[in-house]
């Protein structure tokens, strides 16, 4: 009995002392005291000092894009640091290119408030915020893509653009053990402002596989957003949109957004897919050519079966893209998909006459 | 039988190398052994963390956990301490020492659960070592560990254009090479044991 007395007692005091002597520490020699952070140098947010920029904005509800959750694996988290950061550190290394070090690049789950900054953000991250939203539907629409339908609480709105994207912070489940976020594009209209939905493939992801095999409708799921440059861009020039898989997702807002406002565009959807069973939203689509009386659908298959009975076009979209697609001086085009798919189809549309600031392209990486 | 401090130095260094023949500190050892610098930065701090924790163990084992009969709690006691000293050191520096922080501090975190300093600590009791001999083992220990990943950074930097397939790239090869690398080490154990 003794001794498990003294075990305990000499166990808690050693922890006891070694934690004293840390808090005391965290008070005096890790306090930066108040801190100044001036974003495009108009706002200045006082935040607590000796924090990483990127937890420090969130206390602000600023939410800058951030897989990873501030583990410095996603590089997703860049800002530009126009004074007060400090040193590059080595954990930057790997995810700032020498350009952007050049720049001011920093990745702000490193970089720490020790002094007054001055950074540089995007104008439209001042519009992200944290929403608590329920699962409303959940369909599916091939074997492999869902479509999700998200509704916020009463009288929250978000106000996004087409073509944008939301994160989805996945909590811990079966195969998880830690929360991350993952992105996912918009596929309503902005008009849409109180639910949202999104079409997430299976691709044997941590979110992926949560929202498959895990996820009941009437749940709840916590998402930021919106974010994303690739928006659609108000002109009159005719227009390309090319997808495969779950990248029609921003390409389906953009094009209800046209039908909705009654844009009368020139503009031609080339859909990829891989067997007739892989098509999706195609009836949907057949609406929009008919509401939309400038758009034209064109669709592939990359792989078809004799069950398809498919007497369409049999290749991939970069194929279809080599047969109809001419002149592109004039045009815009918009990408979405995985990143092969992307990688292959710029060429092709630089050659046939695009300008590199009219391709616009989102990978789905 | 009482060893010369300098002979345990030596030791550490060579013949019972932390890596190369206890096996200890693989993580980190694998995942930062990339590059030249990066791997010389993490061997200082680990020789820096080992130094101060082997006094400290010392010191807490021979003054507080022998006398009330509590050695068993030595591991326990051992990896408290640690990671309490790791966090206060990766404080200060990270306030006072911005230039030593940037080198060496970013590499701390990592260094909590290298098994390395824990494993020192434990063999200079279990080799029953006087406070001199554990300070001689443990920087001692410190370069062995430098001196093995500094090596296998240089190797893999001049390895890592070759093709190799596929499913030996990254911690396959590594491992591969430190089996090497330990093979060739044995070559020194003649020289003198210490355990």
């Amino acid at each position: 009995m003794r001794e498990i007395i003294i075990t305990v007692v000499t166990i808690s005091s050693i922890s006891g002392v070694l934690a004293f002597l840390l808090s005391i520490a965290n008070k005096t020699i890790a306090n930066y005291g108040e801190k100044t952070v001036t974003i495009n140098e108009e706002k200045d947010y006082i935040v607590e000092g000796g924090e990483t920029l990127l937890s420090a904005l969130i206390e602000e509800n600023i939410f800058i894009p951030s897989a990873c959750g501030g583990k410095g694996s996603c590089g997703y988290c860049k800002v530009k640091v126009l004074e007060g950061g400090g040193q590059f550190l080595p954990t930057e290394k790997g995810y700032v290119t020498e350009y952007e070090r050049e720049q001011g690049i920093r990745l702000s789950c490193q970089c720490k408030v020790k002094e007054d900054m001055k950074i540089e953000i995007p104008e439209e991250l001042f519009n992200v915020e944290q929403y608590e939203s329920r699962v409303a539907k959940l369909e599916n629409l091939t074997d492999k893509i869902k479509l999700v339908r998200l509704e916020f609480e009463e009288g929250k709105e978000m106000e996004y653009k087409p073509g944008q994207y939301i994160q989805i912070l996945t909590p811990i489940y079966k195969e998880s053990f830690e929360e991350i976020y993952r992105a996912y594009s918009i596929t309503t209209p902005p008009s849409s402002k109180n639910a949202i939905e999104l079409f997430i493939g299976y691709a044997g992801g941590i979110c992926t596989t949560y929202v498959h095999d895990y996820l009941k409708a009437g749940d709840h799921l916590t998402i930021v957003g919106p974010f994303g440059d690739f928006q659609y861009r108000d002109n009159d020039m005719e227009m390309i949109l090319v997808a495969i898989g779950t990248g029609m997702a921003p390409i389906m807002s953009i094009l209800r957004y046209m039908a909705e406002e009654g844009i009368d565009r020139k503009a031609t959807f080339y859909f990829g897919a891989r067997t007739r069973e892989d098509q999706y939203m195609i009836e949907e689509l057949r609406e929009l050519e008919e509401k939309l009386p400038r758009f034209k659908l064109k669709m592939c298959l990359s792989r078809p079966t004799k069950q398809c009975k498919w007497t369409g076009e049999v290749g991939r979209v970069t194929d279809l893209l080599k047969k109809f697609e001419e002149n592109g001086e004039n045009k815009e085009a918009y990408l979405c998909g995985s990143p092969p798919m992307i990688d292959a189809v710029i060429p092709i549309l630089k050659d046939k006459g695009y300008k590199e600031e009219n391709i616009l392209y989102d990978k789905f990486e | 039988m009482t060893l010369n401090p300098f002979v345990i130095f030596f030791a550490a260094i060579f013949t019972n190398n932390m890596i190369l023949s206890n096996f200890l500190g693989m993580c980190s050892f694998i995942a930062v052994s990339n590059e030249i610098k990066t791997s010389f930065s993490l061997g200082e701090a680990v020789t820096f963390v080992l130094g101060f924790t082997s006094i400290i163990n010392y010191l807490v084992y021979h003054k507080i956990l022998v006398p009330l009969n509590l050695e068993y709690l030595r591991y326990i006691v051992f990896i408290i301490v640690i990671a309490s000293f790791v966090q206060l050191v990766e404080m200060i520096i990270d306030r006072y020492f911005q230039t030593l922080y940037y080198a060496l501090g970013v590499f701390l975190p990592l260094i909590t659960v290298n098994c390395a300093i824990l494993g020192v600590s434990l063999f200079m009791i279990i080799r029953d070592y006087s406070l001199v001999q554990s300070v001689a083992f443990s920087i001692g220990s410190g370069l062995g560990w430098t001196l093995a990943i500094v090596a296998m950074a240089d190797i893999r930097q001049k390895i890592k254009n070759n093709p190799l397939p596929k499913g030996l790239e990254g911690p396959g090869i590594t491992l591969i090479i430190t089996g090497i690398m330990a093979l060739a080490f044995i070559g020194f154990s003649g020289i003198v044991q210490i355990q």
